[in-house]
Order: C-alpha cells, then sequence, then structure tokens
C-alpha cells in the first residue's frame, strides 16, 4: 500500500508539471494579443482600446519573454502559490475552490443518479434479455447520439415548464440541483447501462454462476454470493473514470443551467486568456485524476483481491 | 464505497442548502437575468451589475436623452473657464453601512478609481478633494465637458470607507443605492435587499436577485416558466413566441450599440469619397436588419440613435440603390470582367475584410455584406478573427475593412467616444482610419470646451453631417434589447445607457 502511495504521489509530481507545462505553451501559442483579451475580460468589451491593453501589458507584465514567465511559474508553484487571477484579481486557489465545491458536488450526484439508473436497467436487461434488452439497446444508443445540450434543454421543458417540479437555472438550493444532475445522469447511464450489462452478461453466463444455481442457490443467492463482486470490478473502474470526464467535461451542462463550476469557469478564463485560472485549474484536474485513479485501483483490489499485493 | 459517496453527497448538499432557507424567496424577490458576469467586486472592473441593480451610485445621473441630472451630488458648478467643477453633495446621505457621505470620504473614493485604469485616467483631472464637508472640488488641468458623464458612469461609483482596505483593493460592496448587497456570489449571483434609509424613492419590492444566464436558450425558459421577473437579451427568433403568453410582455428598446463597417482611407480604393458612396449604397441594411437581427426599425446609415439628439441628423437614408452605385464606380473607369468583378487597368476591386466572432450576428453579417458587395463587383475576403486583430491591424495599417460593433453610450456624452475614434487624421482603433477632415477635427476636439448648449448642438451636427457624407465608417445598423417582464410586476422602465434597472420603481401588481 505504502509503495504504491509513494508511486502516485510520484506520478502526481509528474503529471503536474507536465499538465503545467503544456498548459503553458498552449497557452502562449494562442492567436490573438492577449493583453486585449485580458482587458475585455475585466472591463467589459465594449470599453477595450489600446491605452487599457497597454495598461494591462504594463501591469501584468506581458512582455517579458516566454522562459522568464515560466521560470516564474515554476518556482511560484513550488512554493504552492497559484497566483492571483488576471481578469478579477482573486487568488486562483480561492477561485477554482469555489467552483470545484460545485463541480464535485454536480459530479458526484450525477454519477450517483447515473448509477441509480444504469444498475438496475443494465442488471435486469442481462437477466432478462430478449425485447427488453434491445430496448434498452435503443434507447441508450439514441439517449448517447443526443447532445448533452439537447437533453439538457429537454428536461428543462419537462421538469421545468411543463411540471413545474424544478427551477430552469440557478444554483444555491438542493432543488436547482436535480435538472443538471439529471441531464448528466441520462447522459452517463446510456453508455454505463451497457457496461453493466455487458459485464453481467459475461457473470451470468459463466460455469461458476451455472453451477451455483445448479447446487441449489436461488438467483438472487447466487447473485449476492458470486455475482456482485465480479460484476463490481469493472463497473467500478468505468464509474470512476466517468466522473472524472464529468468534473471537466460538463461546459454545456454547467452554462446551460448557470452553474458556476470549474468546466465553466474554464471555458471562460480561455475566452479571457486568464493563464493563472487556466493552469491552476488544468493542475487541479490532472491531480483529481491521479488521486481518483489511485483510489479507484484501491476500491477495486478490495472488490477482487485475486490480483495479488496493492503495489 | 457506494455509502461513503452518498454520505459525501448528502452532506455537500446540505451545505449547499444553507442560502435556501435565508430571507429571499420567490414571492418577496424580483428575479433579473441577464448574460453578464462581474468578476470582481471592484466598480472598475466591470461595475455595471452594481449600479444596475442599485447598490452603487454616482455623482451624477442621466436621463433618456443624456442630460445630466442631480444624483449624488445636487448641484454643480463649473467654474475657472471650464478648469474646476464643484459639487454639493447631498446632505444626510447615508451608506449601507450607516456611516455619513462627506466629502472626504467621496473624495477617497473617486481618488482610489483614478488610480485604477478606468475612464477616469482619460481625463486631464489634476486633483479631486474636498472642500469642507458637503463640497468636492475636481481639478483639471485643461476644460473637458466629458467630466460631467464620466462622473455618471460605473466605474466612478462611490462607497464607504470600510468598503476598501488600505491599498484601495475593495473588500465589500458599501454603496449608498436603495438596495444593498444580501449576497454577492461571483461571477454569477448577486441578491440585494431593500435599504430603508435611502435618500430618494425607497424601494417597495424586499429583494431582488441577478442571475448570470449565460445561454439564451436558458434565458427564455425561465421567461416562459415564470422564474424570471425581468429578462434581458432575449433572442430574436423566440420573441413571437414570447410574445403569445399571457404573463409576459415584451419591451424593445434601441441601445446607442451600432454595427459599422470600418475603412481604412489611406488604401488606394477607399480614398475615394465616391467609391465609399457606391459601397455603402450597396448595402441592403433593411435586408440585413430584418433577416439578421430581426428587427426592421435598425436599419440606419448613421452611427448615433436618435435619442442622442445633439448627433443625430435627420436627412439620412438607408435605401439601397445598386444602379447608383455601379455608375458611381463607372464613372472612375471600374468595368466588369469576364467573371463579374470590377476591374480597372488589369487590377480587380477586391478587399480583405475582418471580423469577430465574439458578437455571433457579425460574422452572418460579414457574409451578408460580401453577397451584397459582390452583385456591385466588389470581391470581398472574410476573415473571422479575435478581437484584439482590430486595433492591431489599425496600428500596423494592415487593416482594409473591418465589421465592428462600437457602444457610444459607455458614458452618456458620446463626445469622449467619438474624439477617441475619429478625432485625429490617424482615427481611433474603432473608429475612422487615416480620415483627414482638419475642420471637422477641430470642431469635434474644440467640442471639450463649449458650454454654450445652443452652439455644441450645433457643432455636434456639424461633426455628425460629415461623418455621414463623408463615410470613414459605414453604419449598417443599431442593436436592440428585447426584454421580458413579468406581468406580477409593474412600473419597468428601460435605460439606454443601461445605467440602472430601476428597481425601486418597481410594483408588486396587486
Amino acid at each position: 500500500m505504502a509503495a504504491l502511495l509513494l508511486r502516485r504521489f510520484l506520478q502526481l509530481l509528474a503529471v503536474s508539471w507536465g499538465v503545467g507545462t503544456l498548459t503553458f505553451i498552449l497557452m502562449r501559442a494562442l492567436p490573438g494579443d492577449m493583453a486585449y483579451r485580458i482587458a475585455a475580460g475585466r472591463y467589459g468589451m465594449d470599453a477595450v482600446d489600446s491605452r487599457a491593453a497597454e495598461l494591462v501589458r504594463a501591469e501584468l507584465g506581458l512582455d517579458q519573454n516566454a522562459f522568464s514567465a515560466y521560470w516564474q511559474w515554476l518556482m511560484d508553484l513550488l512554493t504552492w502559490n497559484l497566483g492571483n487571477s488576471l481578469v478579477s484579481g482573486a487568488s486562483v486557489t480561492q477561485e477554482i475552490w469555489h467552483m470545484l465545491q460545485h463541480s464535485v458536488l454536480l459530479a458526484l450526484v450525477g454519477t450517483l443518479l447515473a448509477a441509480a439508473i444504469a444498475i438496475p436497467l443494465g442488471l435486469s436487461s442481462a437477466y432478462w434479455g430478449g425485447w427488453l434488452d434491445r430496448l434498452m439497446l435503443a434507447c441508450s444508443t439514441a439517449m448517447r447520439a443526443v447532445p448533452v445540450f439537447v437533453i439538457g434543454l429537454l428536461t428543462m421543458i419537462v421538469f421545468a415548464l411543463e411540471w413545474q417540479m424544478f427551477p430552469v437555472a440557478g444554483f444555491g438550493t438542493p432543488a436547482h440541483l436535480v435538472l443538471p444532475a439529471l441531464t448528466l445522469a441520462l447522459s452517463l447511464a446510456a453508455v454505463s447501462n451497457r457496461v453493466v450489462h455487458t459485464e453481467a452478461k459475461r457473470v451470468f453466463d459463466s460455469g461458476f454462476f451455472e453451477f451455483a444455481r445448479t447446487k441449489g442457490f436461488s438467483p438472487w443467492q447466487a447473485f449476492r454470493h458470486h455475482g456482485m463482486r465480479n460484476i463490481a470490478v469493472p463497473v467500478v473502474a468505468f464509474f470512476g473514470v466517468q466522473l472524472l470526464t464529468l468534473i471537466e467535461g460538463v461546459v454545456m451542462v454547467e452554462s446551460l443551467f448557470s452553474w458556476p463550476g470549474v468546466g465553466h469557469g474554464l471555458a471562460h478564463a480561455i475566452f479571457a486568456r486568464d493563464i493563472p485560472v487556466i493552469q491552476g485549474a488544468a493542475l487541479m484536474m490532472g491531480m483529481l485524476f491521479v488521486v481518483m485513479n489511485t483510489l479507484v485501483d484501491i476500491a477495486c483490489y478490495y472488490l477482487d483481491p485475486r490480483g495479488g499485493r496493492l503495489a | 464505497m457506494l455509502k461513503a459517496f452518498t454520505a459525501l453527497g448528502m452532506a455537500s448538499a446540505l451545505l449547499f442548502s444553507a442560502p435556501g432557507f435565508a430571507k429571499p424567496t420567490a414571492d418577496n424577490t424580483v428575479a433579473v437575468k441577464g448574460a453578464f458576469e462581474f468578476t470582481s467586486l471592484d466598480p472598475t472592473r466591470r461595475g455595471y451589475v452594481f449600479t444596475r441593480m442599485q447598490v452603487l451610485e454616482t455623482l451624477l445621473n442621466v436621463d433618456e436623452k443624456g442630460n445630466l441630472q442631480p444624483a449624488l451630488a445636487t448641484a454643480w458648478q463649473v467654474k475657472d473657464n471650464g478648469k474646476v467643477w464643484e459639487f454639493d453633495l447631498r446632505e444626510g446621505t447615508v451608506f449601507h453601512d450607516g456611516s455619513a457621505m462627506t466629502a472626504a470620504v467621496v473624495a477617497d473614493s473617486l481618488n482610489i478609481a483614478r488610480g485604477k485604469p478606468s475612464l477616469m485616467q482619460g481625463a486631464p483631472i489634476t486633483a479631486i478633494e474636498a472642500v469642507g464637508d458637503n463640497k468636492l472640488r475636481v481639478t483639471l488641468s485643461s476644460p473637458y465637458s466629458p467630466l460631467g458623464a464620466i462622473l455618471a458612469n460605473y466605474s466612478t461609483a462611490i462607497m464607504a470607507e470600510k468598503a476598501y482596505d488600505q491599498d484601495g483593493k475593495v473588500l465589500e460592496l458599501i454603496g449608498t443605492g436603495p438596495f444593498s448587497a444580501y449576497e454577492v456570489t461571483t461571477p454569477h449571483k448577486l441578491v440585494v435587499e431593500r435599504f430603508d434609509d435611502y435618500w430618494g424613492q425607497k424601494a417597495s419590492i424586499e429583494y431582488a436577485s441577478y442571475l448570470t444566464g449565460h445561454r439564451a436558450e436558458t434565458r427564455v425558459l425561465q421567461a416562459r416558466s415564470g422564474e424570471g421577473d425581468i429578462i434581458f437579451g432575449l433572442d430574436p427568433a423566440s420573441v413571437p413566441m414570447l410574445k403569445r403568453l399571457p404573463h409576459l410582455d415584451i419591451i424593445r428598446s434601441d441601445l446607442p450599440r451600432s454595427l459599422s463597417v470600418k475603412l481604412n482611407l489611406a488604401h488606394p480604393l477607399l480614398a475615394d469619397k465616391n467609391s465609399r458612396e457606391a459601397l455603402s449604397l450597396a448595402i441592403n441594411r433593411s435586408g440585413i436588419a430584418t433577416a439578421v437581427l430581426r428587427s426592421k426599425e435598425a436599419a440606419t446609415a448613421q452611427l448615433i440613435p436618435s435619442y442622442m439628439s445633439d448627433w443625430y441628423v435627420n436627412n439620412t437614408s438607408v435605401k439601397q440603390d445598386l444602379a447608383k452605385a455601379k455608375s458611381l464606380l463607372s464613372a472612375q473607369g471600374w468595368q466588369k470582367n469576364d467573371e463579374g468583378w470590377l476591374e480597372k487597368n488589369g487590377q480587380r476591386f477586391e478587399l480583405d475584410l475582418i471580423t469577430y466572432a465574439d458578437r455571433p450576428e457579425l460574422v452572418t453579417v460579414a457574409t451578408a455584406v460580401q453577397d451584397q458587395w459582390k452583385r456591385l463587383g466588389v470581391k470581398l475576403n472574410v476573415n473571422i478573427t479575435s478581437s484584439s486583430s482590430i486595433p492591431a491591424g489599425h496600428k500596423d495599417g494592415s487593416l482594409e475593412v473591418a465589421l465592428i460593433a462600437r457602444n457610444y453610450g459607455t458614458i452618456a456624452d458620446p463626445l469622449g467616444v467619438l474624439i477617441k475614434d475619429f478625432g485625429s487624421s490617424k482615427g481611433g482603433d474603432w473608429g475612422s482610419m487615416n480620415w483627414s477632415y482638419p475642420s471637422i477635427q477641430t470642431t469635434l476636439n474644440e467640442l471639450v470646451q463649449e458650454t454654450d448648449t445652443t452652439l455644441y448642438h450645433q457643432k455636434a451636427q456639424k461633426v455628425a453631417q460629415a461623418i455621414y457624407d463623408d463615410k470613414p465608417l459605414i453604419a449598417i445598423a443599431y442593436y436592440v434589447q428585447r426584454t421580458a417582464i413579468n406581468k406580477r410586476i409593474e412600473g419597468f422602465r428601460f435605460d439606454p445607457y443601461e445605467r440602472s434597472y430601476f428597481l425601486n420603481e418597481l410594483q408588486w401588481k396587486k
């Protein structure tokens, strides 16, 4: 266990450096004058002119060469100083923390809802098969083919306009969380119910499962003692990876539902060339990726310890 | 693992629900939805949300015609040939924290704003100081008539002493408006609460909230569901559907922002006034206004809207006249070649246009202009770049033609913007380029010192007429704002300068 954690920690450092450096190079390579983009982000598009851009350039030292800027950033990073947002002036750690809270909450609730939808559907379609399986396959394909943006609009129209059950957009109360989480869940469940289905089918068709039934277990007993763990390993791994793509990939859902998360914040930071925020957010995601992977590996080990020691 | 996740999810859900139990509810809060974010508490940085939501106020106000009105200053005198402005401050005004608004506090607040990049840095201010308890003196190095309008801009909003830290950083929003800040969550959400010690018309509604809704689709649905009471920036395509709903009123207002074609007059094809006239005549403005902006009346051939009456000339025409345009160019020797492009001495009439995608309609309008000029025989190559390439192209002279959107109402007097844009033969980033018209440019620059309103009007008209006739920029259309108002409130009015939402004038319908 200790060896695993140490290795993952080293990996974390490497990923942080790699992600930070790559972001730095990519941001420098973007077309357009940075000073104008930052000025537009700060003062609004109507107030941007050469004078505002020059002031921004002078204040932020944007004309210093790339190498010294990079060196400065690296040194700051070593002291865990992510800097201040070029647009708002607030500390990046504080801004990202604020956004990340919302994103993590949305991603967690979305994943839980997705699990609540996908696991029963996947299991039952594998168990009964036939028309249920074909129906589920058709629904999943259709749901996957529709952009998440459209699913969001549909949930808004059905649950907020027609049935008036939840607010259209916003944040601050649990009711505001329902529709964006449901949108994500529907889009996620479209794939994950098929993963559950495939795994369950593999187990249900296997010799050991058949043997369990033959020796007199009821379907439920066989499932509990021999099915659950076997199905769980790949499913947990898949959900772990999915949760992560969620945290970063929900830009559309977040802006559609006015949800102040990190995906949406990152998109805005890119428009405004708010480099410290972009780097900070990318760094945080890279680190989350390593941490989540570690957690998933540990969970999978406890679910199926046959693979040997944790290392 | 699942259990742990559930517990975590529940815990965070509970954490987030805390504000939901607080006082503002859907029944006592007017919900405003708009597209803009506020990134910082500092009024010099996109502080417009704070003045629009009436938390912060400025020394002066502006009426619909752009005239200055008293606000935190009740009266003002311009002395010493326009080099000294003195303001009598409103007595008995208190900030939201209960502290009194004295001349010293006002001077501090303005001096802090002056130290940051903002409009005030463009004015020749040498000192802002308190004279006694209730008088403020602003000294200038040369007369500057737009000062009044600048002191009505959000970036010069007055805040209490406790709003700042020692370095002038804004810690808290403490203003004098009819509403105080109740909850501020940058960049998305602002909730304001009625302030009962307000000096002017006290609000009748208890709370108001502003929520950024980035997507036009979201805002339309918020209007439909009744979740929003005032929804700005509706997508034109959705307006007919919203108009049919019994609980909504739709208000259309002209904004002082216009869409125009910027021309480099040093370019050999654009130096002649008749060529520019021909290009202008070839544009089907009504078509663009109807099809792209969905508002036929938005078509215009001049930059400034009618309510800025000093700068609006009456005898302009938006008619497309392709025949006349063709004859203007053929008089200069341009003939159509086999491919249908105009040609003279083996050279084609070909121009490069740049525009930017920050405003999606610009791209559509650019392709419409491309097609309309093609009918004239002019080949226009359209490049979509970032908005910074327009100032950059202006600076290095590489820009030929650009399609731009420009706001002439960032301060209520367009003079400051116009001087920046047209005041010299070099021109401005978002204005003329190599347009040399010394008599007009002198008149324009003199206007900052003009105190006689009749003379001011005459001179302004002269300038506006010259811009229309000479076409250093070809105006195409005004921007139109469409706002949905829920019928449960009454008393809404729209401020064309977008300085205030006038929330204190709203009432719940009985």
